[in-house]
């Protein structure tokens, strides 16, 4: 802090000429410093226990060095003045400044959260500030890098702005970024249903799902532009599910009592993406937008304490490029691939946001990972990603392992069929600890207590690591509901069987057909196999309300940033975040950035800081192709995978923490001296981008460790063993809540913590329970 | 399982390529293709040669991105997947099988099996999407009822991954099935027609720069498709076509 100041001073009580001069008065340190929280210069007296007189004081001693605050005139003034010396040496500002400003727990972390009631937050926020006019718009550059559904919407947007956007991913086109895997559905306050849903009470669930460790004045800004997003895409001619009066249809989700997740079949990441992807061509056909395809975002450049531009790597040739602008956008999505098994694409990675992160901006809750419930289990050592199976089963699915020890070692070895155990031998363990919510928990609840029936030895694979969840109640549900309704023989099995499944078909089928294309069995006749795995990451780079990161000028969006799921996402809010930000909230904010840039002009890429930026990529590359090792990539990507799901998992604790931090590192530095990278740097070299990425996956790992290990606490996805209830449930403390956000000091050992205070004036903060 | 695989190799664009023999064993029937091609890979890798490329990402069947040509056949012998969905169960011991990138004229090779479809984004940009702006302050989604049945077409139109196995599949190396689709999707939506005529024609001109080949009715595509897009498309294409045409 550049204000703070430390003098000496007499403290006096009333006017200094109302003193005579043989009057004594203590000495006291004076202390300037800038309130967070007001921006206001302050000061701070300390008195150091010295008294002195007035005739004795040499008001002038900070003018030169040999002169001392007390004169010679003063018997004892070598001692006193001594002590003077010795308690500015202690005084320990920090320690100080800790108690004076308790409510800001970091100097550096403003979260620039408007003033107002929290339903008029956004409404005066964008009232007030600032603009940048058409004709400006026309000179700045703004760089997005990721073409998902944030850096999608992002790049369209602000295009149709009229800002000139560079837009960058590293699949051979926008189309196939990650978001376009997404299947279930989007969130949105509509209350189509009538079924009691309002913008609060998106908000709330949110809030309450994130188990209160989101931001509330984002997450109501979420909840608020969620039903403009269905508007938008409708317009878009993204093919929504409609019931037969032609009208929107949903349906509903974990955590939440209503229905208002809309969706198009099992695949509405993809028609949501499509919708931004053709956005974005209209934008690049007019030659607003300039994409480049197959480049991988390899550092930002930050020029006079703002980022400027990133360098990239074209990876069809190989070649090093400066891009620059006057604003840089990250909608790269999360880092879940750090656990090498994940539902996450394969070239999925934390690259652009580590890089981010080593250039200054902070890396908020990276502990806060979400294990998915329903995905396909494991089969081998050969996997090299996990399917998920959408949460929207769970409307009609139900999980169970069984009752019985025996059965279920009978199953994992084989010798027992699922559909052979009796209704009363099942345990529909959701449905048993959760009677209100029932198999729509959230998903942190639903994996953990999948977990808890494995470990306790019932799963129901060979490995002991899957649980049911079996759709045979649905489909005879159904089917007595068709057979009613045509006033067919109820009493004909098969006939109830056979339109039961037309039904689910209809509701599920493309699911239903991956599955069985993966494991070779038919979830018609026998239940699914499901167990958890790591889905989303919640964590991210920390932002302000306006999404801005530290850095100004560098923009965080979508999965990439930390702020609205707190530490557990509920079902269909990743598409509907990811929209949220890139549409409706960056495009308008980040205008009151960019208006102190309509006089900069064009960035120039030859400057000294693009020149340092380029030469350590080309380093790190160049250290790769020359490495003499003898191993690939894929051998310490699955390694720190391994590590990371047994140690900083489902469930963690202070002993495994520590030993994954140690681990973390020892891996890092085999890495380093092992690994081998064919080819050439000037070429299409997938394995050099993997060890890139790898590179970095190894240093979060170790933060990841870190958060996870100063975070003693149960929230949402980040469960500490030490910190349950008695029925295993987790456990909060009201000393948490605050967002971790680390700040990059080297190694990642050395990261340091900031924390920002996280105030809930529209909620209650409860115990979250949903039984 | 063991097996022999012939690869395309091919360094880059402005070599000439060749199939390339390589043996595999210890092959587990669950593994998926792309699975088996990664063990491949760590063993070439350690070996000291340089490994195949091949495109891919979600491995869900998704994406799009995977695009090998399996003994003759676009994502391989099983239907309706893509080829990070075919599992080496579909193949015997023993088998011989060979993998090839994509071929035609508008998908040049880059390296190995990885081929360039930026033909198709370039499509796209001539005219595929609606437009609107992206400013939020649209029509109530509900303003406007949509039959079940037309949402319904449209989101089986719009289900096209952009693969391109029906070029790949396609004797005339026509992608009027792609085409088609995304033509198929607006056309059948009322938000779609006020550019209907501009997009076909637009669309259609872009498709035959990019030197895609016309369509013969054979139906291999749709045979092929990952996803299963009907035919009817590239009917409802051409309808469009001359309707356009005919209003001028």
């Amino acid at each position: 802090m550049k204000t703070k100041k430390i003098t000496y001073s007499l403290n006096y009580r009333k006017p200094k000429n109302s003193y005579l001069s043989s009057d004594e008065l203590m000495v006291c340190i004076r202390f300037y410093y800038k309130c967070t929280k007001t921006n206001k210069a302050k000061i701070i007296k300390k008195s150091t226990g010295v008294k002195c007189k007035l005739q004795d004081w040499d008001s002038n001693w900070h003018k030169s060095i040999a002169r001392k605050p007390i004169k010679e005139t003063d018997p004892n003034h070598k001692r006193k003045n001594k002590i003077l010396a010795a308690k500015v040496k202690n005084f320990d500002i920090d320690e100080i400044l800790k108690k004076v400003q308790p409510k800001s727990f970091s100097v550096n972390l403003k979260s620039g959260i408007p003033e107002g009631p929290i339903a008029l937050k956004w409404t005066n926020h964008k009232n007030k500030i600032n603009l940048v006019n058409p004709a400006n718009k026309r000179l700045i550059d703004v760089i997005v890098v990721g073409t998902g559904l944030a850096g999608g919407s992002a790049a369209a947007t602000l295009a149709e702005l009229g800002y000139n956007v560079k837009a960058f991913c590293f699949q051979d086109s926008p189309r196939r970024a990650h978001s376009i895997a997404a299947q279930g559905g989007i969130n949105a306050a509509k209350n189509y249903q009538g079924d009691g849903d309002s913008t609060y009470r998106l908000f709330y669930d949110t809030v309450k799902g994130g188990d209160y460790r989101s931001r509330e004045a984002n997450v109501y800004r979420l909840a608020e532009v969620s039903t403009n997003i269905i508007d938008q895409c409708v317009a878009q001619g993204v093919p929504f599910a409609r019931d037969y009066g032609g009208l929107l249809d949903n349906r509903s989700f974990g955590g939440v009592l209503v229905s208002r997740t809309f969706y198009a079949k099992g695949q509405t990441g993809q028609q949501l993406l499509l919708g931004a992807y053709s956005a974005m061509n209209r934008q690049i056909g007019r030659g607003k937008i300039k994409m480049y395809n197959r480049h991988e975002m390899l550092d930002v450049v930050i020029v006079d304490g703002k980022a400027r531009g990133i360098i990239t790597r074209n990876l069809i040739t190989g070649e090093i490029e400066r891009h620059s602008a006057h604003a840089v956008v990250l909608g790269t999505g999360g880092y879940g691939n750090v656990f090498y098994l994940s539902t996450n694409a394969m070239g999925s990675n934390v690259t652009a946001a580590w890089k981010a992160h080593k250039r200054g901006a902070f890396f908020a809750n990276p502990c806060y990972t979400q294990i998915h419930p329903t995905c396909i289990p494991v089969s081998g050592d050969h996997q090299s990603k996990l399917t998920l199976m959408s949460e929207s089963l769970r409307n009609d699915g139900r999980i169970w392992v069984p009752k019985k020890l025996e059965d279920a070692k009978a199953i994992q070895n084989k010798t027992l069929k699922p559909t052979a155990i009796a209704e009363e031998d099942r345990d529909y363990f959701l449905e048993r600890r959760y009677p209100a919510f029932g198999n729509l928990v959230p998903r942190d609840v639903a994996s953990r207590a999948a977990k808890e029936r494995c470990d306790a030895g019932f799963g129901v694979n060979a490995t002991g690591e899957a649980v049911y969840l079996d759709f045979a109640a649905a489909i005879d549900r159904y089917g007595k509901e068709q057979v009613y309704i045509k006033g067919l023989d109820e009493k004909d099995e098969s006939l109830v069987q056979s339109l039961g499944k037309e039904v689910v078909k209809g509701k599920y089928g493309n699911l239903f057909q991956m599955y069985e294309k993966i494991v070779d069995e038919n979830p018609y006749e026998t239940p699914m196999m499901i167990y958890p795995a790591v889905h989303y990451t919640m964590g991210g780079i920390w932002v302000d309300y306006n999404l801005q990161t530290t850095v100004p000028g560098l923009y965080a969006i979508g999965e990439a940033n930390f702020s609205d799921h707190g530490a557990n996402r509920l079902g269909a809010s990743a598409l509907m975040q990811g929209l949220a930000d890139g549409y409706f909230v960056l495009p308008y904010t980040i205008g009151d950035y960019l208006a102190d840039d309509i006089r900069t002009g064009p960035i120039p890429t030859d400057t000294i800081e693009f020149e340092e930026a380029e030469a350590n990529v080309r380093q790190q590359i160049k250290a790769f192709i020359n490495n003499k090792g003898t191993k690939p990539v894929d051998y310490f990507h699955k390694k720190l995978g391994k590590i990371m799901w047994n140690k900083c998992g489902m469930a963690r604790n202070e002993k495994d923490l520590k030993e994954a931090i140690e681990e973390i590192s020892a891996l890092r530095e085999s890495f380093y001296k092992e690994v081998r990278v064919p080819g050439s740097a000037d070429e299409f070299n997938e394995e050099l981008a993997k060890a890139g990425r790898v590179a970095d996956f190894l240093e979060l790992g170790e933060l990841f460790a870190k958060d996870a290990l100063a975070r003693e606490e149960s929230a949402g996805g980040h469960f500490r063993e030490e910190h349950q209830t008695k029925e295993g449930e987790a456990k909060r403390r009201k000393e948490f809540q605050f967002v971790s956000a680390w700040e990059y000091k080297g190694a990642p050992k050395d990261a340091k913590l900031h924390k920002e205070a996280l105030n809930y004036e529209d909620i209650e903060v409860k115990e979250r329970s949903y039984k | 399982m063991n097996l022999i695989l012939k690869i395309w190799r091919q360094k880059n664009a402005r070599q000439k390529g060749k199939i390339v023999k390589y043996p595999i064993s210890d092959i587990s029937p669950d593994m998926s293709f792309l699975e088996m091609l990664d063990v491949l890979n760590i063993q070439l890798i350690e070996l000291g040669e340089e490994p195949v490329a091949f495109d891919h990402d979600c491995r869900e069947g998704i994406c799009g991105s995977c695009s090998l040509y399996i003994n003759g056949e676009a994502h391989g012998p099983d239907r309706r997947v893509t080829t990070c969905q075919l599992h080496m169960r579909k193949f015997k011991d023993g088998d011989t099988i060979f993998i090839e990138p994509f071929r035609a004229k508008a998908f040049p090779v880059i390296k190995d099996l990885v081929v360039d479809r930026s033909a198709f984004d370039r499509i796209q940009h001539a005219g595929g999407f609606i437009s609107i702006n992206t400013s939020g302050n649209t029509q109530d989604g509900n303003a406007i009822p949509i039959s079940k049945h037309a949402a319904d077409e449209a989101m089986d139109a719009a289900t096209c991954i952009g693969c391109g196995a029906c070029v790949a599949t396609c004797k005339n190396s026509s992608a009027m099935l792609f085409v088609g689709a995304k033509v198929s999707q607006y056309a059948l939506l009322p938000q779609g027609q006020v550019e209907a005529p501009d997009r076909v024609q637009n669309m259609v001109a872009q498709m035959d720069l990019e030197g895609f080949g016309n369509c013969t009715n054979t139906g291999a595509c749709e045979v092929e498709c990952p996803k299963g897009i009907s035919l009817e498309n590239i009917a409802r294409m051409n309808r469009e076509l001359i309707k356009s045409s005919l209003k001028g």
